[in-house]
């Protein structure tokens, strides 16, 4: 039995193909450093963050029929990163199920510590931030636990809709809002204890 | 009743992410320009949202970029 030789309609269907595929690779590859960038912030070392956006670019790559043309492929990208961050078991390890979330502080709470150590009354807002060093900032995101930390990095620092990280974290979007707030006063807080004094 | 600056305080992370509804933007809005206190309060947040963006961004390191390049699919 031989197989059939291909007819037109077939190679055009694959030369379609191939072509849809090289378009998808180059625009997910454009995201790469957005990609980078939050996860960076989710995990804990850059060699981690490094190996686990290679994995999700190969993921990526090998199911790129999955992804819908027009939908937003960074949300889709972010999606396949923290599965495989969860399936890893790394974040479970590193971070205590339960932290004990005390004298969780007011929104205006970093503001009033940090002007309350300046001399002069009502000083700018740039002098009160250069109380926070960058490292002091990075730790104190570093800290904030983990569920509240995803949402902030999307939200904050990848510029993700509520709608995208609730998807891409398989979340309701009241409970994106709900840590999102809470992990931005734990942050604060954090910052608060680690302004220069 | 509740002290207006507890409740503008409240307000502030939903008004900064254009989460509130017109009301409580008008509500919160009155609020900030009679309240030079909280007002400043305001400003701090927004601009230690584009501080802490900025101080925790580091650049992708060049030889990722490269490993995930030849991952593409040969032409």
């Amino acid at each position: 039995m031989s197989e059939s030789a291909p007819t037109t309609a077939d190679t055009r269907r694959l030369a379609q193909e191939a072509r849809d595929r090289v378009r998808f690779e180059e625009e997910a590859l454009q995201l790469s450093d957005q990609v980078y960038r939050v996860a960076r912030r989710i995990v804990g070392s850059r060699e981690e963050a490094e190996d686990l956006v290679q994995q999700t670019y190969e993921r990526a790559f090998r199911s790129w029929r999955q992804y819908t043309p027009g939908t937003n492929l960074r949300a889709w990208l972010l999606r396949i990163l923290t599965n495989l961050n969860i399936d890893r078991g790394r974040r479970q390890q590193r971070t205590p199920q339960t932290t004990p979330i005390d004298s969780e502080a007011g929104d205006y709470f970093l503001y009033n510590k940090l002007e309350s150590q300046l001399p002069d009354e009502n000083p700018d807002e740039e002098r009160v931030l250069e109380r926070l060093s960058q490292d002091s900032i990075v730790d104190a995101l570093a800290e904030v636990p983990h569920d509240f930390r995803d949402v902030v990095v999307l939200v904050d620092i990848g510029e993700f809709s509520y709608a995208d990280a609730a998807q891409i974290l398989d979340i309701p979007i009241g409970t994106v809002m709900s840590r999102l707030h809470r992990g931005r006063r734990i942050l604060k807080k954090n910052l608060a204890d680690k302004a220069v004094a | 009743m509740r002290d207006p600056c507890d409740e503008c305080e409240e307000m502030m992370q939903p008004f900064l992410d254009g989460s509130l509804s017109d009301d409580q933007v008008a509500l919160a809005q009155r609020h900030l320009d009679r309240c030079a206190w909280c007002a400043r309060r305001y400003r701090f947040e927004e601009r230690l949202r584009h501080y802490v963006r900025v101080a925790v961004t580091e650049p992708m390191p060049p030889e990722l970029k490269a490993r995930l390049a030849a991952l593409r699919t040969p032409l």
